[in-house]
């Protein structure tokens, strides 16, 4: 019943495959953008507690920001079956690290490395795992409390930074973070920085719902805080009677 | 329910977001206070024949948890073979009844490895003693969701609106049956690809119960009409409505 081995005599650029090759050729239920950046204290993450079936927004409270092992979060946006997938693998990868039982633990960056390998090796097979993952931490080092945010996606490409967004935030967050973003932000500023972020994609993201989380990691542990919506703004003169100067117009 | 892939015609190239739908069913689960009540309507096409006009697409896991299923029939048939082979030996080897968690990641697991293969969206549901009443959605891809109520099949784009309005938490046992079947008929009004029958399948603390809605027992919706044997009959009573030039 495992079809995912691939057969070795087909060749590895026969798109299709051979039997019982298994191949993610497109993605159904697939989850939203999710932004993170880093602050003062940590990393925060948020995105919307939505999953679409195509155009049809089909479940509205899943939550695709977990934790991971002590010092972790990870988001995640595209194929949600893969996601959860992805989600099994760590909770493999930190069962082993915590029954080595030697006081060790892997941080934010060892998981991010992990996920690169498992993510660009199967692509190296035409197997992709359908996702573009964001992974934030913070981990005592040598050098004091060493935050770290990080994404990787469906290809294998893979880049540190502070801050990121994925899907269509990467062309509406994006540019507003970079903008706006600075070293020492207090908590209550990179909530209003995210909040900012998850309005715009709100307004002009289709498959964006009005139900968000967020959530935050620092030295003392994770918290994912509970859904909870957003306020929207339509008030502008323009929008309520838009033709008036231009009959016709749109 | 698609018949039609036992010839191989099946491509999961056809993805919802590009190809046409195949999933001709409308299955509904949803939880109560007390238990699960899961629904589904008893159609199953080959194109645009009807191959079975009764068919059964709420499938016995074991003892305690069913499966609706949606999609491809020869699919779903294999896949609930498989899982109710697995939960059986899991039984004899715990000693106790199988939970629905465990159920569904096993409908999960086979829907997951599988997915260039398989064209499969499924309801599982039922009780167990340590969780009560449970629904999870296994859609295309293997995606698993647990959830207190769920629709899946052709048929339920024709439900969301509706459950959107009138969906409530900690319904009777009653409420939740006649809600199924109301919601169920509502698709099978708009959903070519399902009709027949609506056949439930309650499922609590005190056992199973099948139950069974032909198509003439169901309410009439909007530009339905009371069914007759005759027109005969009609123009007997003296209908007033008679259309005379």
């Amino acid at each position: 019943m495992d079809g995912s081995h691939a057969n070795a005599a087909s060749a590895p650029a026969a798109a299709g495959g051979g039997e019982g090759m298994q191949r993610t050729l497109n993605p159904y239920v697939t989850g939203n953008s999710v932004i993170a950046m880093k602050y003062k204290d940590g990393v925060i993450m948020a995105c919307d507690t939505g999953a679409s079936y195509g155009s049809t927004l089909r479940y509205k409270s899943v939550e695709r920001i977990k934790a991971v092992g002590k010092h972790s979060l990870i988001g995640g946006s595209g194929e949600f079956s893969d996601f959860q997938e992805i989600l099994r693998y760590l909770d493999e990868l930190t069962l082993s690290d915590h029954m080595w039982d030697d006081g060790n633990s892997l941080g934010p960056k060892e998981i991010h490395a992990y996920l690169t390998r498992v993510m660009y090796n199967r692509r190296n097979k035409f197997d992709p795992l359908w996702n573009s993952l964001v992974l934030g931490g913070v981990k005592r080092g040598p050098k004091g409390d060493e935050k770290y945010l990080g994404m990787v996606n469906m290809i294998g490409t893979h880049f540190e930074e502070n801050h990121i967004a994925t899907g269509f935030g990467n062309h509406m967050a994006v540019p507003i973070l970079r903008g706006e973003w600075r070293e020492d932000l207090t908590f209550e500023e990179a909530v209003k920085l995210i909040e900012k972020c998850l309005l715009v994609l709100l307004y002009r993201d289709r498959s964006s719902i009005n139900k968000f989380q967020i959530a935050k990691i620092t030295t003392e542990g994770s918290t994912i805080y509970p859904p909870y919506a957003l306020k929207t703004n339509w008030g502008f003169s323009a929008f309520e009677n838009p033709s008036q100067g231009a009959v016709g117009t749109w | 329910m698609d018949a039609s892939s036992l010839t191989g015609s099946s491509s999961s190239s056809d993805a919802p977001t590009s190809g046409e739908h195949r999933m001709g069913t409308t299955i509904v689960g949803v939880c109560y206070d007390g238990g699960v009540v899961l629904a589904a309507d008893s159609r199953t096409s080959t194109g645009m024949y009807v191959a079975n006009r009764a068919s059964d697409k709420i499938s016995q896991l074991t003892d305690n948890v069913y499966v609706c299923r949606s999609g491809s029939a020869a699919d779903t048939q294999v896949i609930s073979d498989y899982v109710r082979y697995f939960l059986h030996q899991h039984t004899i080897q715990s000693g106790q009844p199988a939970t629905v968690k465990v159920a569904s990641n096993l409908v999960r697991l086979l829907a997951y490895q599988n997915k260039s293969m398989l064209q499969a969206g499924m309801i599982v549901g039922g009780w167990d003693k340590y969780e009560g009443g449970q629904i999870y959605s296994v859609p295309l891809g293997g995606t698993i969701l647990r959830q207190p109520f769920a629709i899946g099949g052709s048929g339920s784009s024709y439900l969301y609106g509706l459950m959107d309005h009138e969906w409530r938490d900690g319904m009777t046992q009653e409420e939740a049956e006649k809600f199924v079947v109301k919601v169920v008929s509502l698709a099978i009004a708009r959903d070519g690809a399902s009709g027949g029958v609506v056949r439930t399948v309650t499922i609590n603390a005190d056992g199973v119960k099948r139950s069974f809605y032909p198509g003439n027992k169901l309410p009439l919706w909007h530009e339905e009409l009371e069914p007759q044997n005759s027109l005969l009959d009609i123009l007997a009573a003296g209908s007033p409505d008679a259309m005379v030039q």
